[in-house]
């Protein structure tokens, strides 16, 4: 048994900061686990975690799945996907050959799902749909005005941003990214791309010879003990030639295929960051439309990579995207990101600009800061992964989407070259394309992320920030990334963070209701929801993990990492210990959890189709 | 008897979405904003398609007045069973002050066209919670009207409807034609699935105006102004009872 009254108390105070919710559920199956005496209540009934096939209710039921053949399939309706689908239709149409091309996305609608700063850099675009001008597209704020900062806790130390720093913003666009990638879709619906919003993929399909035969879309009708419910429904699967692979960062598939083709044993883990944002309507005369403001410092100490960004969009109303990111790799277990944003937001100089101005729309997102050096391999057989997924981001520019796009295009065109291919003899049923790679490899992807290469892992000195930015200073600025030695990453975020002992617990400030807001009322305006009645999507690989490991050692980290107070530590109904309580409809399906869980216990996989946030715009 | 059943369904935003007051106050913000079948028609379309199902109607026509972005919700509609979709083209200022009288008017109008024996409809609608549409239909058809309806079957050529009211439960026996609106507990709506939306895509969807069904969509009514609700003020706490009944002589309640 666990020593329940020093934990006591801890826990007391956890739940006073973040208000319980209330979801009514049935008395949680309870289990004895074979090392100890102690009972933990069962948590997880994905089918992930407890197969079907050994499982007495499902021996009835029918599990024949409907099937259907496309030329290539495309998991994920973001930037890279529909790329990869706009050009595939294109070089069908130009050749006048027949493509069947379908795309998957797990949102309810083409965008719902789509989070970013952003600053667009249109090179891809321009390449894809050169006269996107005349089309429509909603690029509707060009950048005047680039400011960069230092934030202390009462001052602003403003940075010159010279051109060729990569915070240099000329040229680019701010959008509201979800609309731009609604955009998108309505052009690839255009060119005859099928599109199905609301269907995830849930599983990879293989050939016997163990290439990629398709995906099969999540099955429906499962209920919350993981038993079968009367409106149960198989997926369907769609078999393809070559199936692309863009679920954004970290995507629950994409971790699958990295064991399965060993796809990761070149290259360095993948790091991230989290990333929250929140669009406010602001007081009309602190409207700038066209500036980018972007700050780092406080309130982070100097070994706690991250920064802000605000942007003024130019969109009829004075609206401004603002957001902040805090990298993964940690090491106070009770940092909580959000609470960093909302006290970031009472600096004077973010305050002056949101007084008077209304919060409308909250969101978060994981995303990619590897870089270079953790590119993994990115063709198997039946399939390749394109944009953030395998991770393609210009971490000091913070900008991916150009480089998401671009890769979605070249392995369109590759893939268009293989599938038309007459004379084409495939050693597997499912295409193996390294042609990919190849081209990858020839084009400005490749020379932008070398070049940048080593800015992020500089700050892993005892400097931490200011010895990054004297390194991106000095190399970047001077020789573009030109130095021979590459430097390496720290490691996998998981293990960054010390045990709870040796660190200090930070005091946050109180939101104050009108600059800065509680975490609950923050999911509500994401507008997640999902269907209560069905197997919880964050699924743990042992339930007894999250009180033995991470409440004893970290403090139960997850408490504070989620943006979407997925994760909470109660009292047991029976009065002594904890137990984890998994509010799965509350998750924006941002994959924090799944990084940077310390066990590595929390696998996310994904939930029905069309759950999820609902982002407008965002 | 022609068998053939209209299926209301309106596309409304989702229930989960934080609505927002447009800033000139005349309405709320729908651009971008997800929207669904009003959860009410998902139980009234899969009501019809369990009727189909055992054989008891022939035909299941889904109908949705609004703009382009409706059919999206007459092809779920479609994925759930129906056998075809008809969409009354409204959009515009017409679309803003669409209300539940010019609707009922239009399914009126659609019934007789289509020579419809029942027409299943939700009770409401979750955007206005007008709950009116059904009982207007009936009254301009001259139709017996089973509403908040808990279960339906049919007794020889009658319907037997088991209607929700505030007292407890209602049995009715209505005759043929008739129009039906379904509450919550009538069934569980079944998932569109993707083998279903595909083959909906070769299921027709018949365009119409409203003129050409001689209705009229003009509104009766002007809305003036759409706010928020208003900001809840903080409570008072008070020790005793007199200090209680002070306060509410203060406020003049008492």
């Amino acid at each position: 048994m666990f020593p329940a009254c020093r934990y006591y108390l801890q826990a007391r105070r956890c739940i006073r900061t973040l208000k319980a919710v209330q979801v009514g559920h049935v008395a949680p199956q309870v289990y004895s686990t074979q090392r100890s005496s102690s009972t933990v209540p069962r948590i997880t009934t994905h089918y992930t975690v407890y197969p079907r096939d050994k499982d007495p209710r499902w021996e009835e039921i029918e599990m024949e799945r409907f099937a259907d053949e496309a030329d290539v399939v495309i998991v994920g309706g973001g930037p890279a996907g529909l790329s990869a689908a706009i050009r595939l239709k294109q070089l069908a149409n130009q050749h006048e050959k027949e493509l069947r091309v379908c795309v998957v996305e797990k949102a309810s609608q083409i965008g719902a799902h789509t989070l970013s700063g952003a600053c667009l850099e249109p090179t891809a675009l321009n390449e894809l749909i050169p006269d996107w001008k005349e089309r429509g597209a909603p690029l509707n704020t060009p950048v005047t005005e680039d400011k960069f900062s230092i934030l202390t806790e009462k001052y602003r130390i403003p940075v010159p941003i010279l051109p060729g720093l990569p915070m240099n913003n000329h040229g680019n666009y701010l959008v509201r990214l979800g609309h731009f990638v609604r955009w998108l879709g309505e052009q690839a619906e255009e060119l005859g791309v099928e599109l199905y919003p609301g269907y995830a993929a849930a599983e990879v399909l293989f050939h016997e010879d163990g290439s990629v035969k398709g995906i099969a879309t999540n099955d429906v009708g499962i209920g919350k003990d993981g038993s079968p419910k009367d409106v149960f429904e198989r997926g369907m699967e769609l078999h393809a030639k070559v199936t692309l692979f863009g679920e954004g960062c970290h995507g629950h598939l994409a971790k699958q295929l990295y064991k399965q083709f060993n796809l990761r044993e070149n290259c360095e883990p993948q790091t991230y960051a989290i990333g929250l944002k929140e669009l406010w309507v602001i007081d009309e005369k602190k409207w700038r439309p066209g500036r980018a403001e972007h700050s780092v410092g406080w309130p982070l100490n100097r070994n706690t990579y991250g920064g802000s960004f605000l942007y003024h969009l130019n969109e009829g109303e004075p609206l401004v995207a603002l957001g902040f990111v805090v990298g993964l790799d940690y090491t106070n277990p009770y940092l909580s990101p959000f609470r960093e944003f909302q006290r970031w937001k009472h600096h004077p100089s973010i305050m002056s600009t949101l007084e008077g101005g209304n919060r409308i729309a909250y969101g978060a997102r994981a995303l990619n800061e590897g870089g270079f050096q953790s590119i993994p391999k990115l063709t198997f057989p039946g399939g390749m992964l394109i944009g953030c997924s395998p991770g393609f981001m210009n971490v000091p520019k913070i900008k991916g989407t150009h480089t998401a796009m671009k890769s979605g295009m070249l392995a369109a065109e590759t893939a268009f070259s293989k599938i038309t291919d007459e004379n084409l003899q495939s050693e597997t049923a499912g295409l193996y394309i390294p042609e990919y790679k190849e081209a990858l490899e020839k084009s400005w992807i490749w020379k932008e992320l070398y070049a940048v290469r080593n800015i992020r892992p500089s700050f892993h000195n005892y400097f931490g920030l200011y010895g990054g930015m004297m390194y991106t200073g000095i190399f970047y600025w001077f020789l573009r990334g030109k130095e021979p030695w590459t430097l390496k990453h720290n490691g996998l975020d998981s293990a960054q963070l010390k045990p709870a002992k040796d660190c200090a617990p930070i005091e946050y400030p109180k939101p104050d209701g009108k600059i800065s807001f509680d975490l609950l009322s923050s999911v509500a305006l994401s507008g997640t929801n999902h269907e209560h009645d069905q197997p919880p999507h964050l699924t743990l690989k042992d339930d007894s993990v999250p009180v033995a490991h991470n409440l004893a050692v970290y403090d139960g980290p997850e408490q504070r990492f989620c943006p979407a107070g997925v994760y909470e530590y109660v009292p047991l109904e029976t009065g002594d210990g904890m137990r984890l309580q998994i509010n799965a409809q509350n998750c924006v399906h941002c994959k924090t959890c799944d990084i940077k869980d310390p066990s590595q216990n929390i696998n996310w996989v994904v939930p029905e189709g069309s759950g999820g946030p609902a982002y407008n715009g965002l | 008897m022609s068998g053939r059943v209209l299926v209301g369904v309106k596309r409304v935003i989702d229930y989960a979405v934080k609505i927002r007051v447009k800033p000139d106050r005349t309405g709320v913000v729908t651009d971008g904003v997800k929207h669904s079948m009003n959860p009410f028609c998902e139980i009234a379309v899969e009501e019809a398609v369990k009727l189909k199902e055992k054989k008891l109607v022939k035909e299941v026509v889904a109908v949705s007045c609004g703009p382009q972005q409706v059919q999206e919700t007459i092809r779920t509609a479609l994925a759930m069973g129906a056998d075809r979709g008809i969409h009354v083209e409204v959009s515009g200022k017409d679309y803003e002050t669409l209300g539940p009288l010019q609707v009922s008017k239009i399914f009126a109008a659609l019934a007789k066209k289509e020579q419809a024996d029942l027409i299943i409809l939700g009770k409401q609608a979750i955007d206005d919670d007008c709950n009116q549409t059904g009982q207007m239909t009936a009254a301009l058809l001259d139709w017996p009207q089973g509403t908040f309806a808990s279960e339906v079957s049919f007794e020889a050529d009658k319907l037997k409807v088991v209607r929700e009211i505030d007292g407890g439960l209602e049995t009715i026996k209505i005759n043929l034609p008739a129009v039906v609106t379904a509450d919550l507990r009538l069934n569980t709506p079944r998932y569109a699935t993707l083998p279903n939306i595909m083959k909906a895509k070769k299921k027709k969807i018949a365009n119409v105006k409203p003129a050409d069904l001689g209705v009229d969509v003009c509104s009766r009514l002007e809305v003036l102004k759409v706010d928020e609700p208003p900001q809840r003020q903080a409570g008072v706490k008070v020790e005793t009872v007199e200090d209680l009944v002070g306060k509410l002589k203060e406020a003049g309640r008492v």
